[in-house]
């Protein structure tokens, strides 16, 4: 992390910086002490303390997208933790060992949000009450049996994977030039995106579903029977236009066209928030 | 500049990267404004009758031109791999193994057709690969190298982001950097089931492998026979 740089683009910004900060070599010296203090990971906490002490508080904005994103982590993280805690849905193995994995990376997620919320002087909000039947509280809705039906629960795990994946990726850019921020979403993003790759690959290996891959196809759920909320998660995936280029127009291999499947694998889309919340309502309660 | 004509002993990798460079557009790209016009100068003088012998170095440029660049770069190196990973294949490769290994090269040759394509005339140049270090014949290495690959591009582009001023364009290397991750997932696992997010690229916090251009492009330095100049991007 270049502090220089940081302080010369805050100075661009906001010329009376050093006015609210001291003066720049105090507050840089405060932070380099800071800095030796704390891990790396650590860093974006100590900049929420400071931008807090400056400005009196974080963008609201910022702190908005950190919360809806403990939102989802806290689905998710509380998703495996229930399916671990049910005696015999997910077979001894390798199986259990990667649900193991992923749901250990979901909750350090939730705590490493939280943690970035409080740094930034934020309030993480506090974790719904989840009703994985996909029923808003009623306990009956289409994925009643999710934690009893391992075809179920690896095809909600899918759904909640890939929902996570373009989430991350709707909100990228309300975090443009954020910069640790940024990199510590993009870094969760691409893990998201590593759990989704090998749920699917599970449910290839068990043949729950005979076409799908680790990337996602057009629009394809690959989950069959699916619903409106599953295919929710995959709407407007079969996009084959990117920044206004229509990948079908290029020849490249062998001076064969980029095939409309291709075009749709290679780039996963993004979801806006009112999306995800969509997506995301039927498993809370209200 | 003979490389880039595929007169290169032995030189398949080359065909898929690079096409014989037409003069015109070794002159178009010469003038574009991010290249080292000062090493430009040099390298064509009234002495030098072919300007064909410069561009050894590629310099990716500035701003958010030159991030792109960077990333097509990567791009390039890695769809020229995929496109001989699939023109030799592995011994033992099974046709699930190369159905999907084929689905990769083709994401990766739309990743480099769309940074080309957006960037336009800003583009650097075709690059020459340097694979010489992997055996094509060989499961294990070419699975290694696969996730050299995966695992650089995903830490790459994780790296880049916060440099990237233009919000579509932070899209875009969202869109890619995550079926990147996924590249990367099928990979590990099929060196070793399980190992898709394990703790050498995943950390303690959840955090996936991050690496700045700097860091990425010692990384990727060998398997290029031009020299990736970096210096010109907006990291300091």
């Amino acid at each position: 992390m270049n502090f220089t740089h940081l302080f010369t683009q805050i100075e661009q910004t906001d010329p009376e910086i050093y006015d609210r900060l001291d003066t720049r070599r105090k507050a840089m010296r405060q932070f380099a002490n800071i800095g030796k203090k704390l891990a790396a990971t650590a860093v974006p906490v100590a900049l929420g303390a400071m931008f807090k002490r400056a400005y009196g508080q974080t963008s609201a904005d910022l702190l908005g997208v950190l919360n809806f994103a403990l939102t989802l982590e806290y689905l998710e993280a509380e998703f495996y933790a229930t399916a671990l805690a049910k005696t015999g849905l997910i077979p001894a193995g390798a199986a259990l060992t990667a649900i193991q994995t992923i749901s250990q990376h979901e909750a350090q997620h939730v705590k490493f949000i939280q943690t970035a919320i409080s740094g930034a002087g934020g309030t993480p909000v506090a974790k719904p009450k989840f009703d994985f039947s996909g029923g808003s509280g009623s306990g009956t809705g289409p994925f009643a049996e999710v934690f009893n039906n391992y075809e179920l629960f690896l095809a909600v795990a899918q759904t909640l994977e890939d929902t996570g994946v373009r989430a991350y990726k709707g909100q990228a850019p309300n975090l443009l030039r954020t910069g640790d921020v940024l990199t510590a979403a993009l870094r969760i993003h691409s893990v998201e995106a590593r759990h989704a790759a090998h749920i699917r690959q599970m449910r290839r290996t068990n043949n729950f579903s005979a076409t799908i891959k680790p990337w996602i196809t057009l629009n394809d759920t690959n989950i069959n029977p699916d619903n409106a909320v599953i295919r929710s998660v995959y709407e407007g995936e079969n996009n084959p236009v990117q920044a206004g280029i229509d990948l079908r127009a290029y020849r490249a291999l062998d001076n064969a066209a980029i095939t409309f499947v291709t075009a749709t694998e290679a780039f996963d889309e993004p979801l806006t928030r009112a999306q995800v919340l969509a997506i995301a309502s039927p498993f809370i309660a209200r | 500049m003979k490389s880039m004509m595929n007169t290169r002993p032995g030189g398949t990798l080359e065909n898929g990267l690079s096409r014989p460079m037409p003069r015109r557009n070794f002159l178009r790209y010469a003038g574009v404004s991010v290249v080292g016009t000062g090493l430009l100068a040099v390298a064509c003088t009234k002495d030098d009758p072919n300007p064909l012998t410069f561009g050894q170095t590629v310099n990716l440029g500035s701003g958010d031109i030159g991030i792109l660049n960077y990333a097509y770069a990567l791009e390039q190196l890695e769809a020229a791999f995929y496109i001989q990973v699939i023109q030799t294949p592995f011994s033992g490769i099974t046709d699930n193994e190369k159905a999907l290994l084929t689905d990769i090269r083709d994401h990766e040759v739309a990743h480099r057709e769309f940074f080309k394509a957006a960037l336009g005339d800003n583009a650097i140049t075709g690059l020459t690969p340097n694979f010489t270090a992997i055996n094509f014949a060989d499961r294990a290495s070419v699975l290694g190298t696969a996730k050299t690959f995966e695992d650089l591009g995903v830490s790459a582009y994780n790296g880049a982001g916060r440099y990237i001023t233009s919000p579509e364009y932070l899209t875009i290397a969202g869109k890619i950097v995550s079926v990147e991750a996924r590249h990367a997932a099928y990979i590990r696992n099929l060196i070793s089931n399980g190992s898709f997010a394990n703790s050498e690229v995943v950390d303690a916090n959840g955090l996936d492998v991050v690496r700045t251009p700097t860091q990425v492009i010692q990384l990727a330095q060998p398997f290029v026979r031009n020299t990736l100049d970096a210096t010109n991007l907006p990291i300091s």
